[in-house]
């Protein structure tokens, strides 16, 4: 896959890093303003495509940051599902209980286990997003191969 | 707000219709993007900006996969024309399209006027869940706390859809 101009390459020099942090922002203040682990991993992974987009890939390496992306993702489901157990080991023996202290709403590192819900899903959903658009373009080199 | 939002679904159907009945696929897919687009405006006039954030970024991914898709491939689009099966075909479509309506009309009769009447599940959700889930933001209160499985299940259908996008994708087998 080729590269853009050096017009495009300039510009997204300069905000892909600006996408990735937003993206981090809607995650971590998920539980405080509109957004959270869905929408924010997609902004995530957006700024990943648009660099792959502008500056393009060679083959190799696309495919070692695929075998990337699918770890985070599994890993990440994973930990999901750890949380999840993680009730019911803990007093209420309850599924997807929120057993970690709650603080006062409102801060930051409040509501108890939910930022580190928002936190993996994330992860999770920006992995797998970028995972598909990985497998669209790797698929079109071997195509073309 | 009822009438700009009447406003954006005629835009939407336009969108929509054009979509099907362009000659060349670049603009068909534009097209398309007038539909996500309009939802968009429709999720923040109806105060859902959570939804808003998600619908505009899966959008916009989207619309640039299906643009990569359609320069890579044809531009035109083939026109058949219908033969007897085809007729057939479409004279259920309309038919199945009158009957829904009907039923459709049906049902908004009976229907609380649009915002009023929640459930009580839903009203015990906005009434205790600050105190219950410690979450400023009610959503996603909702979403990972009392509504936890759903989120699991969404998880776990993105990760299939992964996984079933890389079966079918590759051709090499991976050493």
């Amino acid at each position: 896959m080729k590269g853009m101009t050096i017009i495009v390459k300039k510009t997204t020099r300069l905000i892909s890093g600006l996408v990735f942090l937003y993206g981090i922002y809607i995650i971590t203040h998920g539980h405080l303003t509109p957004g959270g682990g869905f929408a924010g991993g997609v902004i995530i992974a957006g700024s990943f495509i648009l660099l792959i987009l502008a500056f393009g890939s060679d083959f190799p390496g696309l495919a070692r940051e695929e075998a990337g992306s699918t770890l985070y993702e599994n890993l990440a489901i994973l930990i999901v599902v750890f949380l999840a157990v993680s009730g019911l080991l803990a007093a209420g023996r309850i599924f997807f209980l929120n057993w970690i202290p709650k603080g006062t709403p409102g801060e930051l590192v409040s509501a108890g286990i939910i930022p580190l819900y928002n936190i993996f899903v994330g992860i999770e959903v920006a992995a797998s997003v970028l995972t598909i658009f990985l497998a669209l373009v790797i698929f079109k080199e071997e195509l073309a191969e | 707000m009822e009438t700009a939002i009447c406003i954006i679904a005629g835009l939407m159907i336009t969108g929509a219709l054009y979509a099907i009945h362009a000659k060349d696929l670049l603009s068909a897919v534009i097209a398309c993007g007038i539909v996500g687009y309009g939802l968009v405006i429709c999720f923040l006039l109806l105060k859902a900006p959570d939804l808003a954030i998600v619908q505009i970024v899966v959008e916009t991914i989207t619309l640039i996969i299906m643009v990569a898709v359609v320069l890579d491939s044809s531009r035109e689009e083939h026109f058949v024309k219908p033969d007897r099966k085809g007729y057939m075909s479409m004279a259920a479509a309309v038919v199945m399209t009158a009957v829904l309506l009907y039923f459709f009309i049906l049902s908004v009769a009976m229907l609380d006027p649009f915002g009023s009447g929640s459930l009580r599940m839903a009203s015990q959700y906005i009434n205790g869940a600050v105190e219950l889930t410690g979450s400023v933001n009610l959503v996603t209160g909702v979403v990972f706390d009392f509504r936890g499985y759903d989120t699991l299940g969404e998880a776990t259908v993105l990760v299939t859809a992964v996984l079933g996008v890389i079966t079918i994708l590759r051709i090499k087998g991976r050493r």
